[in-house]
Parts: structure tokens; sequence; C-alpha cells
């Protein structure tokens, strides 16, 4: 591609350069600008340093709240769907028949992913007199009010993001499948027991979907917006006030678009820390093949 | 010499045995993995077969057991839940839905298409900083700029349009395509493209004329994975679009259980059923696309 000149490659990508700087560079700057200013819808901005942060950090309660049911959603939830997707995919991964079928099936909810439709069927279903609680009262529990509790309350999202564990689960499935499987006769001929041979051959050469399914599901699980803002409204008692929700109501509700831009980016620095740290320890744990460590 | 080939006989004989006893573990495993399967993909579907079947039920059948089949059928649901409390029918939102579907899809297909090729098939200056961002890109959470977005199109009087849903994915806005269609394009051997080059055909010529035509399945995917999201675009629409009659269905739905329809179960849920299926029909006409999709980039969701 000599002769058309060594910008031609530059002339494609260009749209993408535009779009980098107009809607994701320069917002994501000026809502750090914004985050160090009061700024109310129709008055303008006016500096007012780390005020914002000051605010967040000692004094604002909603915020703790929201800060640690965030947390203990994002806890829960990831761990949980990568361990079930991981499961499912373990038990697909042979020639069973009708494997298809099943991966479509599993994979179902995945597309229907977060669509309101979806968060409103659960609504309907957890409620009091709903699907769930008539299921666990025909077989002899009790009925449970999930959303009076706290503590099941948010645990409705969870249960609808494990619903939706499809696409983690094909993503493992592939890597499964693409594992050499000489290595297991090997293994076999060598003695190994099955549960040896999972965590000697399949768990390592699988660390890097891992990881990546890890950092995935975790900056979606931080942004969950859709279900607490359907299900619960963030009830009861602020216990499925995720951050996404407060400071889409500190912004679009009160206005109050300086603060917002801070509580943003006090998510945004423990997801980068998170990613950061996920980042680091991937070396001692995420296994490359062709790579010399071992 | 003969007592070596005893020996590997009996490692041969060994080696069978332990293959026999592994067959027997498969077999009962086997049998565990198919329950533990049709347990789990009952769990997963019997939601959405509940909620089919509520949508045909009375509102006082819906929450008296936890079968499917309704009693007495009825599409009571359906006719007065298309009509919505609002001076619209959901005929409009649908529409509304697909003015917004549509040039996205095209938008991101086109765009994604040539920034990809721009970085699998080309040098220049700045590649690797602007691949580096692509990859950062990914990994941006919207929330810190959805703000500043809002602030930007607030002032360029776009507000209650569909522009801020149309325009960035102009500008190949979601970075995830960009790696799925490159991805594909690696595979693709580039002794074509060579070939077009002699021949006298410029860079856009062999794209149009070469690539493209292998890259379909490909954009087909990426077109198939963004009709999917938007669909269940929830936040962008609540944001920007104010107007009852601009309404997309997901909108209109959140609408129908603000209102006093909230307790016309069998309205809401009818109207849940006929937002979940173009999704639903559009997954199954191409699930081939969507499983080389998500194996080639890998997928949120």
């Amino acid at each position: 591609m000599s002769g058309d000149g060594r910008l031609l490659g530059f002339w494609y990508v260009l749209p993408y350069l535009i779009g980098l700087l107009v809607f994701t560079a320069i917002p994501f700057l000026g809502s750090l600008y914004l985050s160090f200013t009061d700024y109310r819808l129709m008055q303008g901005a006016s500096f007012i340093g780390l005020e914002n942060y000051a605010d967040i950090l000692t004094s604002d309660r909603t915020f703790t709240r929201s800060f640690n049911v965030t947390m203990l959603y994002v806890l829960i939830t990831v761990p949980l769907k990568l361990a079930f997707a991981l499961f499912i995919a373990g038990i697909l991964n042979s020639k069973l028949k009708g494997i298809g079928f099943f991966r479509t099936a599993y994979y179902v909810p995945s597309i229907l992913g977060g669509s309101i439709a979806v968060a409103v069927l659960w609504r309907y279903m957890f409620a009091d007199t709903g699907l769930i609680n008539m299921v666990l009262t025909s077989i002899g529990f009790e009925a449970i009010n999930w959303f009076g509790n706290p503590g099941t309350a948010l645990f409705t999202i969870t249960l609808l993001r494990l619903w939706q564990f499809g696409s983690a689960m094909v993503i493992f499935l592939a890597a499964l499948q693409s594992i050499d499987k000489s290595l297991y006769e090997a293994a076999a001929i060598d003695g190994a027991k099955p549960w040896r041979a999972f965590f000697a051959i399949t768990l390592p050469l699988l660390t890097p979907v891992i990881f990546f399914n890890l950092i995935m599901q975790m900056v979606q699980a931080f942004q969950e917006f859709n279900g607490p803002y359907i299900i619960t409204q963030g009830g009861p008692l602020k216990s499925t006030y995720l951050l996404p929700l407060y400071i889409y109501e500190m912004a679009f509700k009160k206005f109050d678009m300086g603060y917002a831009s801070a509580i943003a980016w006090v998510l945004f620095a423990v997801i980068m820390v998170l990613t950061l740290i996920a980042f680091w320890s991937s070396k001692h744990w995420v296994y490359y093949a062709g790579d010399k460590r071992s | 010499m003969s007592q070596s080939i005893i020996h590997s006989d009996n490692a041969i004989e060994r080696a069978e045995q332990l293959l026999a006893v592994q067959r027997r573990r498969q077999n009962i495993s086997l049998a565990i993995r198919y329950t533990i399967l049709a347990v789990v993909g009952f769990i997963m579907l019997y939601p959405l077969i509940w909620l089919i079947g509520a949508s045909f039920k009375t509102n006082s059948e819906i929450f008296a057991g936890a079968g499917f089949m309704p009693e007495s059928p009825t599409f009571d649901g359906y006719a007065k839940g298309w009509e919505t409390s609002t001076p619209y029918t959901f005929g409009r939102f649908f529409w509304n839905t697909f003015l917004i579907i549509a040039p996205k899809t095209i938008f991101t297909v086109i765009s994604c298409t040539a920034v990809a090729y721009g970085f699998a098939r080309f040098e220049f200056p700045g590649k690797k900083i602007l691949f580096a961002s692509l990859i950062a890109t990914l990994l941006l959470p919207n929330v810190v700029t959805r703000i500043p977005q809002y602030l930007l199109f607030r002032d360029l009087g776009w507000l209650d349009t569909y522009l801020p849903l149309w325009v960035p994915s102009a500008f190949a806005g979601d970075a995830f395509f960009v790696f799925m269609l490159l991805q594909f394009l690696r595979a693709i051997p580039r002794d074509m493209e060579e070939a077009a080059r002699v021949d006298g055909a410029n860079s856009f010529q062999t794209l149009i004329y070469v690539v493209v035509p292998m890259l379909v399945p490909a954009m087909i995917s990426v077109a198939l994975f963004q009709f999917m999201w938007t669909m269940n675009d929830f936040l962008g629409p609540l944001i920007y679009v104010s107007s009852v009659d601009k309404f997309p269905v997901s909108l209109a739905l959140k609408l129908s259980i603000d209102t006093a329809e909230a307790f016309e179960w069998n309205r809401i849920l009818a109207m849940s059923v006929l937002t979940l299926l173009p999704s639903l029909v559009v997954f199954f006409l191409s699930q081939k696309y969507f499983v080389e999709g998500i194996s080639a980039g890998g997928v949120k969701g």
C-alpha cells in the first residue's frame, strides 16, 4: 500500500479519532472538571475545589450507604456469575447430545439482557403473591417478602444477573473446546484423576478467559442501573440504591451536575483501582500458552 | 528383550483397564450432567414461558397459581395494552424504536468496518496510541462521560431528538465492534487484497470489492448485536427523549408500570412479551452469527 501514502490508514481511522475526542476524551476530562465545581443546570459552573469530594467522603450518608450496597452487590454477583458460568460450561463441554439446544436455552436470557421487559417480569415474579412465592409455598416453604427486606431485595437483582450467565458461559465454553484433548489423554495415562486434571490442565488454560470475564463482568456490575431502577426503585431503606442510581438522580432529577460528576469519579476510581489490581495480579495467576513461565 | 515386551503388554492392558473404568465413570457422570442441564434449562426458560402464558390470562388469574397455562385464554391484555393510557398505541412506540435502531445499526456497521480496516491493514503514525485508546475505551465505564455528553448534546440543541443516540455510532462509538471486526479481519488472508492492488485497485475499492464481501458474516454479527443492545437500551432514551410521542418501547413500558395501568397486569405482561419478541425472533433466525461473534471477541451481556 506504499503508493497510497503513509497517512492513508489514518483516514479510515479518522471517524474513530473524532468520536474518541468529542464523545469520550473531552467529556471524560469535562466530568473531572465538573466534579470540582458547583454546577446546577441553568446556573453554570463555579469552581469549588475539592468541596464535592469532601462532602461525599465525610458527610454524605446516602453516598456511604449507596457505596456499601454497590460493593456488596458486585462482590456477590460477579463471583457467583463466573462460578456458575464456568460450572455449566464444564458440564456442556463433553460429547453430549443436544448440547446445541442447551447452549441456546442458556443463552436466551442473555440476549434479552438489560431489557426493561425482563426487569418488569422480575418485578411480578418476586411480588408477594408472584410466581416465586407461589412455587415456594406449594413445596412447603414460607413465602418471602422479597422487596420488603433489605437483604432479599438486593438478591433479586443478583438473581436477575445470574439468570444472564449465558454470555460468560459461551466464552468459557469456546475456551474449553479449544483445549487440546491429548493433554487429558496424557494425564489419564499418567494416572491423574479427573479432578487433578481439572486443576492442573483446565483451570490454568482457562485463566485468560476467566480474567477477561472477570474484568468485563465487574465493570458491568458496577454500572447496574436498570435492575434497581425498575425492580426495586432503590428500596427498601436504600438497600438497592446502587451508585449509578444515585448519580442518575443527582444529575438528571436534581440537576446537580457537579456533585453527580464527583460521585461518578469516585465510582470510576473504585473500578479503576480494582481493574489495576486485577491486571497487576494477573501476572501471578493468568497463564498464557506459549509463555516461558509455567 | 522378551521381558520388556511382556512388560509393555502389561502396560497396554493396564491402560485399557483404566480406560474402561473411565468409560463407566463417564456413563454415570453423563446421567448427572443431563439432570443438571435439564433442571438449569428449566429454571432458565420457565420465567419466559410463564410470562407468555400469563400474558393470555385474566388479571385475577395471574397471581392465582404458578402454572403457565391460562384457564380461559384471553387477548384482552394485548388488545387493551396495545392502546396504552397515552394518546398513542404501542405501534407508535415500536415505530419509534425502529427509527432509533435502523440508523444506529447502519452507522455502526459502516464506521466500525472502516476503522477496523484502517487498524488491520495499514501502518500510520500514532497507530499504537490510537489502538491503546481503543482498549482503554472498552474498559471505560460510561458513567464518567455521561453528564458532559448530556451537556454537549443540550448545547447542540439535540435534547428530545434521536441525534444523541444516533451520532456517536457514526464515529465508531462502540469500540467493542471495532475489536470484533478486527479479529475477523486478522483471520482473512491478504492475498486477494494484494492481487486487487496489483490489478490497480485503490485501497477504498479493495475495501468495497474484496474485503467487505469476505467480512459480511462479521458485519451481520455486528448489526445483530447492535440491534439487540439498542432494543434493550433504556438509560439512553431515558436521559435524552422526553416527549411521549417519541418514546421507544422501553420507555413506554416503564411509563405503563408507573401509571394507573400498573394494576392491569396482563396488559403490561402482554406488552413485555411484544417488547421481547423482536430480539427473540432475530436471535433464533440468526444464531450462528451470534455464536461466531461471541467467540471472536467475547461479549458483554
